[in-house]
């Protein structure tokens, strides 16, 4: 035991260089695929559009008492951002499944770097082009009436980077446990839509009945996307009690949760989705 | 002659023992493999070779024993063993969207390659395979054998010292894998390695210094290709009667030679094939259709050490070749 020990320490002192280039070349392959496939881009920037447009322009004349005079779409517009990064995110992590069923993961875990570098270089790949991914979304925002503020979109960048992160690793540790390429995509599906749907993506956590409010508060997704709201309705011009409604942001009881701390708990989740990963993916070959 | 190069020798194994829950797939094995040698690990599929080699590459933990590939310890000190040797698995491991330089590339940075040299060193060994040309093609455009020699490059591109070749040449084309083992036989020219590979395929252990035969989890006979064969010292005859049965009895009863049925023919080992034909017409008493005698083969060094063929053990259906073709897609 305590010779295996030794040996690692010796391996592993000199080569941290090596175990950077080891998560960067992975990285790589994640943006070289990533600009190859035109189709995926494509398919992935439909969905968002559609429910900002037709979802928000539909029910935008049935919920326009209850904006203040905002527009349905403006409000959804954070929570749209918000789920581009999640689909495409969810099935960057994902994909692992498909580099096991082609042979290239095993390429990967036989080197002779740590399966945390790979890992790592994985999910940083998947939540950069989840990151460039929802640029498309983010350009439209004039047409819903979000200012084009350079400071507001590299923050919500920033944020969306983040939540991208999270839920790369959160794909990739369920591709660590799913070995059937049939069944990865249905158990996606069944991870995100609720993810979205509790998550305060889609309407406002305030007058929520008490089981779901109790239910967004345990799903680390409404920690990522409220800061994007957030940061998105203080460029906004509304009334204070629209704001109350529409952006009441999170509240543990009587603490209202600050910002700072909303985007620790999407650090602590994801340090945790990753750290599982990285083990699981160790113990697999 | 590969044996006064001076080192630790290239794989060096004591005891070695794999237990899966109800399967023992490797059931005490001692090698040495010397620095330099072309080294054939041979068995029928099922016998406990991919295991092996598994074992050897720190991609599974023996149950049991030791083991030390390029001087290092296989248990204690992975990190070292990888970086010392080259994998080409029976299933492809390319990324298919990733052009043949990019995969190389890849694999480089994954082992630490100094950069300075990776550039040439790529250039190298894709001239080496000769996919130079089509360096900048995706690997999905590539047929099998093209991914199999691609696949041979990327193990070489960290100049390991020991090169594990599993079935490289397995659900490729005759054609094909005559080209695979022209340029095994031209690494060797070139490169200071040693070269491990497992095979099914009798013919091809030819091409090896020594060879190891691996029957259900346990070596049989190790030795180069000549001597195994000069110790079988028999030929092998087949006939096609018109009774096989009375044949196998009439064999028996008038020489003393014990003869199975073979792939559908009656077959036996006797000293002096050619010189016992004669023999056979005057005293078989059993219509003779046609004789072949062969000089003893590894098929027969396998036969003899085992008691059957290697495609009769394939064919009892404990493992499907055909399966694990399909499972490696």
């Amino acid at each position: 035991m305590t010779e295996t020990r030794i040996a690692n320490v010796r391996v592993l002192k000199p080569s941290l260089a090596h175990e950077a280039r080891a998560a960067l070349v992975v990285w790589e392959r994640e943006m070289i695929r990533f600009s190859r496939d035109r189709t995926r881009v494509f398919a992935q920037m439909v969905q968002p559009l559609l429910f900002l447009f037709v979802l928000g322009g539909g029910l935008g004349s049935l919920v326009s008492h209850g904006t203040g005079g905002l527009d349905f779409r403006t409000f959804l517009f954070p929570g749209v951002l918000s789920m581009s990064v999640l689909f495409t995110a969810s099935f960057s992590g994902i994909s692992m499944v498909w580099d096991r069923e082609f042979g290239f993961l095993r390429e990967m875990l036989v080197a002779p770097v740590s399966t945390a570098s790979i890992v790592l270089g994985k999910c940083l790949g998947g939540a950069t082009v989840a990151t460039i991914q929802s640029i498309v979304v983010l350009v439209l925002a004039g047409l819903v009436g979000v200012p084009y503020d350079l400071l507001m979109m590299a923050q919500v960048l920033l944020l969306l980077f983040l939540m991208a992160f999270m839920i790369t690793a959160l794909g990739l540790l369920l591709s660590a446990r799913v070995k059937q390429v049939q069944s990865a995509m249905p158990l996606v599906q069944l991870i995100i839509t609720p993810l979205m749907f509790l998550s305060g993506a889609l309407f406002p956590l305030s007058n929520l009945p008490p089981w779901l409010t109790v239910v967004t508060h345990l799903n680390p997704m409404t920690y990522a996307v409220e800061p994007v709201r957030h940061v998105v309705f203080e460029r906004l011009q509304m009334s204070d009690a629209a704001r109350a409604t529409l952006d009441p942001g999170i509240w543990w009881g009587s603490f209202a949760v600050p910002v700072w701390l909303q985007i620790v708990v999407v650090l602590v989740a994801s340090a945790g989705l990753l750290t599982a990963a990285v083990g699981f993916f160790s113990r697999t070959e | 002659m590969n044996q006064t190069v001076a080192g630790p020798p290239a794989v060096e194994a004591h005891g070695l023992v794999k237990r899966y829950k109800h399967v023992e797939a490797v059931r005490g094995i001692d090698l040495t493999v010397y620095r330099g040698e072309t080294f054939g690990f041979l068995g029928p599929n099922g016998a406990g070779k991919s295991t092996t080699i598994k074992i050897l590459c720190t991609l599974v933990d023996a149950t049991a024993g030791t083991a030390r590939v390029a001087g290092f310890d296989v248990a204690s000190e992975r990190d070292a063993v990888r970086r010392n040797i080259g994998l080409v698995y029976q299933e492809p491991t390319l990324d298919g969207y990733l052009t043949a330089e990019q995969n190389l590339r890849f694999h480089g940075e994954l082992y630490g390659v100094d950069r300075a040299t990776a550039a040439d060193r790529r250039h190298e060994v894709l001239e080496m395979v000769g996919l130079w040309e089509r360096r900048g093609d995706l690997v999905n455009e590539f047929s099998g054998g093209m991914r199999r020699r691609l696949e041979i490059a990327r193990g070489l591109l960290h100049s390991p010292r020991v090169l594990f070749l599993d079935e490289p040449t397995i659900g490729l084309d005759p054609q094909t894998r005559v080209s695979i083992w022209r340029y095994i036989a031209e690494l060797r020219a070139r490169e200071d390695i040693t070269v491990f590979v497992t095979t099914h395929y009798m013919d091809e252990a030819e091409h090896c210094d020594r060879i190891a035969i691996m029957n259900e989890g346990l070596i049989v006979a190790l030795d180069t290709p000549e001597a195994l064969k000069a110790a079988i010292g028999k030929d092998r005859v087949q006939i096609t009667t018109a009774d096989d049965t009375a044949a196998i009895a009439a064999l028996e009863s008038a020489f003393g030679l014990k003869a199975a049925l073979l792939e559908g023919q009656v077959t036996f080992a006797v000293a002096g094939g050619a010189a016992f034909v004669p023999h056979l017409f005057e005293k078989l008493g059993v219509p003779i259709h046609s004789v072949t005698v062969t000089r003893p083969s590894l098929d027969d060094v396998f036969l003899a050490h085992t008691g059957t063929t290697i495609r009769d053990v394939e064919s009892k259906g404990q493992f499907s070749p055909m399966a694990a073709r399909y499972r490696g897609r």
